[in-house]
């Protein structure tokens, strides 16, 4: 997984709130080989009209924004299905980071398995982020994991992150290779609880 | 004396391995269902040459992607094709056993899972899907989780967790006549918003939900993530136990009755601290259906459609207008002067037996005024439908009687609403595009959609089950 430190880049604000992963991702891409790249997919039906030709008005088509890196979101970003293809969407086109006051928990936890970076801003902050954006879009933002901050200009705002997500992405480290080390106590933990729990496994059809 | 502890700290409890000074906790998982969707995890796994740990705790289902319109012994979609033969593969590979297409038991897996007492109380299940939340229903910690999460669970049997906080929802009084589950949980969803759970786990309780069946409290449970809830749950009890009792994969003779004992331990201690407590009355609960695009767009069927110039947030104001665009619906239309183009009862929300039985019993005698398909939760679903004549009046409507899987509840099999239409729904999210590009959905009970086919519009059910049994 790549590491996430600081990142300066130009940032596309989208101010739809429950912005839900059937729109980050529709579900006829869900057929799609992750090697095959899922980033012309991303937020296809609000990116592109139903002739495939691109919606000028969307955020995300105006020339200032199309190769942001960052995304300015609202609340519950993220929410509705699991589909983790709608991270690997957003990573695909490019998008390291999204800010937003709230996120979909199994967005925010796929997010971090992708070294995606979801910072949690309030409500305010998050429209101040947005107006800034949209009286200069070509205006950069940087965010520092490190020191928790995004920097716009002169203006500074803190965000927030789980510890435990923030340590995984500043590290690159990897789940698999963590739980490796706790081997022994799964072992054993398994051993205890059929003892416990005889009747927790699948019995045998008649 | 021990501190009172909720239902959730009990089953938390017992499926911590370890829990380490940051706060993340290993869980050990109990059940790990897959499918078709699930084969990015697969992809992973065979990247890492690793293989399944537990592959007698695993289970697999052919679902999310399976044609429910026609024959299914021959699948035309090359890609549906694919997917289908990639699950056999990946799960003969490792083992898994797999309700596949051919199987009697093939249905969808939150059906599936506690029809075939693979979902118990009292267990820690996880799938890769988020209304994983269903079996939450039984006394179980069901959550759904994404790709890398489902790739960690097979190669581990484990997953890293932190603590959610705790909700409880407490439902008084008793539903009246016409009122279904899926009219509760849309009630709570429209009270505390589609992120008003998040980051807790959800407990159900009251007597309007100890008065609900296994069904009801599914339906109630599968809905959870909508209000950003991962998990949901109900505390077991007789009715639980009654369900469980004789199912192919649950517990026989002493066993059930050592398992039953276990199960009566899992309820919240007198005195356990919620962080948030959120009181309904269920007696004011009408028939509820959504006008929007989110599930928290939820209202009574005699309400009318809110109108953004009487709103004075103008963030609010933004979302209704929207909303009400991609619906094509005027400010301030009354609900039940909104006419469909077609409906649909099915998905692992409302597609269990009693949801037909409660559609069918207002469908009887009377035919359709819209085209609609009507796809059955799982295969032994269907079979029980017909032995009970309900696909017959499904199709003397004029209705569809289909095969079962998700179907147009998620679009991917190819069965969707074209741009445009209407489509009163049993399913769970009314997102743009969830059915289909352009498609507009209403959320509503099975009752409720059937009404809504009788006469062409949306429509208050319970008028229409006068002198009926139901």
């Amino acid at each position: 997984m790549d590491k996430f430190i600081r990142l300066t880049a130009t940032a596309c604000p989208l101010d739809v709130a429950n912005l839900n992963t059937d729109q980050l991702l529709p579900a006829r891409f869900l057929k799609v080989p992750r090697s095959a790249g899922l980033g012309t997919a991303l937020l296809r039906d609000l990116r592109f009209d139903a002739d495939g030709r691109e919606r000028p008005d969307f955020p995300l088509n105006r020339p200032a924004w199309r190769d942001a890196r960052i995304i300015v979101g609202a609340r519950n970003f993220g929410c509705g299905s699991s589909r983790e293809a709608a991270v690997y969407a957003l990573c695909d086109y490019g998008i390291r980071c999204v800010i937003a006051p709230s996120f979909g928990e199994i967005f925010a936890g796929n997010a971090v398995q992708n070294g995606l970076l979801t910072a949690v801003v309030s409500d305010d902050e998050a429209a101040t982020l947005m107006g800034l954006l949209g009286d200069k879009p070509d205006r950069a933002l940087t965010v520092d994991l490190e020191q928790q901050t995004i920097t716009c200009d002169d203006r500074s705002f803190r965000f927030v992150i789980d510890p435990v997500l923030r340590t995984r992405l500043l590290n690159g480290w990897d789940n698999i290779a963590l739980t490796g080390s706790y081997i022994g106590k799964i072992a054993a933990f398994r051993m205890a609880d059929r003892a416990r729990r005889p009747w927790a496994a699948p019995a045998k059809p008649e | 004396m021990s501190e009172p502890l909720t239902l959730f700290d009990k089953l938390w409890a017992a499926h911590e391995i370890v829990r380490r000074d940051d706060g993340e906790a290993l869980l050990w998982v109990d059940r790990h269902y897959v499918h078709e969707g699930s084969f990015n995890a697969f992809s992973q796994l065979k990247a890492r040459g690793a293989r399944v740990a537990e592959p007698g705790l695993t289970f697999a289902v052919a679902d999310h992607y399976v044609p429910t319109r026609g024959s299914r012994r021959v699948i035309d979609n090359p890609e549906i094709a694919r997917m289908v033969r990639t699950l056999e593969e990946n799960t003969a590979e490792h083992g898994i056993k797999l309700f596949g297409l051919d199987d009697p038991r093939q249905g969808i897996v939150h059906v599936v899972g506690p029809e075939q007492g693979l979902s118990l109380p009292g267990l820690l299940l996880v799938c890769g899907d988020s209304h994983t939340s269903t079996h939450g229903a039984l006394g179980a910690f069901a959550f759904g989780i994404g790709a890398s999460e489902v790739a960690h669970v097979l190669m581990t049997h484990t997953l890293w967790q932190r603590k959610p906080k705790c909700m409880r929802i407490t439902v008084n009084g008793h539903l009246a006549a016409g009122i279904a589950a899926k009219d509760i949980v849309l009630a709570i969803i429209g009270s505390i918003g589609a992120d008003g759970a998040t980051g807790h786990a959800i407990e159900f309780t009251g007597p309007a939900i100890r008065a609900l069946s296994m069904e009801g409290r599914l339906t109630l449970c599968n809905m959870s993530i909508e209000a950003g809830a991962r998990s949901g749950m109900v505390a077991p009890d007789e009715t639980t136990s009654e369900y469980v009792k004789g199912r192919p994969y649950s517990p026989k003779g002493t066993a059930f009755e050592q398992a039953v004992e276990a199960w009566s331990a899992l309820t919240t201690d007198d005195g356990a601290k919620f962080d948030r407590e959120v009181e309904l009355d269920a007696a004011a609960i009408a028939p509820i259906v959504t006008w929007g695009t989110s599930p928290q767009d939820a209202l009574p069927i005699d309400a009318s459609v809110p109108d953004p110039a009487d709103e004075p947030d103008t963030a609010r104001a933004k979302y209704l207008r929207e909303a009400l665009d991609y619906m094509g619906l005027m400010p301030g239309t009354r609900l039940t002067n909104i006419t469909i183009d077609r409906i649909f009862i099915g998905s692992c929300t409302n597609a269990r037996i009693e949801d037909l039985r409660a559609a069918a019993a207002v469908l009887a005698g009377r035919v359709s005024k819209v085209p609609g398909l009507v796809s059955p939760g799982s295969s032994a679903v269907k079979r029980q439908a017909e032995e009970e004549g309900l696909d017959r009046t499904f199709r003397d409507a004029g209705l569809e009687w289909g095969e079962s899987g998700c179907s147009m509840c998620v679009g991917i099999n190819g069965d969707v609403v074209a741009p445009g239409e209407r489509c009163a729904s049993t399913t769970n999210r009314n997102f743009r595009g969830r059915q289909g590009p352009g498609a507009r959905t209403h959320l509503m009970s099975p009752a409720m959609v059937a009404a809504a086919a009788v006469t062409g519009k949306l429509t208050d059910v319970r008028p229409l089950l006068s002198g009926r049994k139901v």
